[in-house]
């Protein structure tokens, strides 16, 4: 029996037709390049502002 | 006779180049210093955390990439099993770019290449230029539409910049060699280049923080008639 999970994943995030573009004058890119960037600026502006967990002190 | 690694070294073996690539190995990169069991305070960041999460998803890429050229592009295409792996290959080079990305952002702002860890710098640009050819013959390798179609387009890129005669993108062969064992061969000794760069010279320090601001000037003093001042 077929998984049903590609057909909810497939009916959630239909990818079947062209990618959709951003355009504004020279600049030109798919949504979802520029998603990945977002997220990659969201990640590292994250990286610096959360604290690193610190080791607890050994007693 | 001296000592080396707690042991005499006879001139005999003074000549010998094991003796010499042992000495000057164990000399840059002495074993406390390769396998460290501490770093500095300012290594305690998550922007610290993007290298090793790089080599990290390089490994699962790697190790997806060998079961991938194993089975082959029917496997890949056809298989339930074969499109997991494919999807886990496709998905690993995505979190290999990005945290690749976001680490070399890091080190951009950090100024990675101050204190004499001007190669360390270089090593890994060239990783990541590396890492972009090894990423599109992986397009090109991908024996469907998408790859004709990426191969065609790529080919009248490279002919334009004069490098299509050695470079033939349309050729599935070359391009296939190139991304399972050339490309990947290089991606790895860079990346093992690099690390070694850094346990050599360590993590780059902050850059330090601002002196603070000098106190105003005191006032002139009081200009007299006799220095030709304002009457």
């Amino acid at each position: 029996m077929e998984s049903p999970v590609p057909m909810v994943l497939g009916a959630l995030f239909d990818l079947s037709h062209p990618a959709r573009y951003l355009h504004w004058h020279f600049f030109q890119m798919s949504v979802a390049n520029v998603v990945v960037i977002l997220l990659m600026i969201a990640v590292f502006v994250a990286a610096i502002l959360i604290p690193f967990p610190k080791r607890r002190r050994e007693t | 006779m001296s000592e080396g690694e707690g042991r005499s070294v006879s001139p005999e073996e003074r000549q010998m180049w094991t003796t010499w690539v042992r000495e000057r190995a164990v000399g840059a990169l002495p074993p406390e210093k390769l396998l460290p069991d501490r770093q500095p305070a300012y290594v305690s960041s998550w922007i610290y955390v993007f290298g090793v999460a790089t080599i990290a998803a390089l490994v699962v890429v790697i190790a997806s990439g060998v079961i991938l050229g194993l089975k082959g592009p029917e496997w890949w295409h056809v298989t339930a099993i074969g499109r997991f792996f494919n999807g886990i290959h496709l998905w690993a080079v995505e979190l290999f770019f990005f945290a690749m990305v976001v680490h070399l952002w890091g080190k951009f702002f950090m100024g990675a290449w101050r204190g004499g860890r001007g190669r360390t710098w270089v090593t890994g640009a060239i990783v990541f230029l590396v890492a972009i050819g090894a990423a599109f013959t992986g397009y090109l390798s991908q024996q469907n539409f998408d790859s004709q179609w990426i191969a065609s387009e790529g080919k009248d890129g490279l002919n334009s910049v004069g490098i299509g005669s050695f470079f033939n993108v349309v050729d599935f062969g070359q391009m296939y060699t190139f991304h399972v064992i050339l490309l990947p061969l290089a991606v790895v000794a860079l990346v093992v280049w690099h690390v070694l760069l850094v346990r050599r010279h360590g993590v780059v320090p902050p850059y330090p923080a601002k002196a603070p601001m000098p106190a105003a000037p005191s006032p002139p003093p009081q200009a007299t008639p006799s220095e030709g001042g304002a009457p």
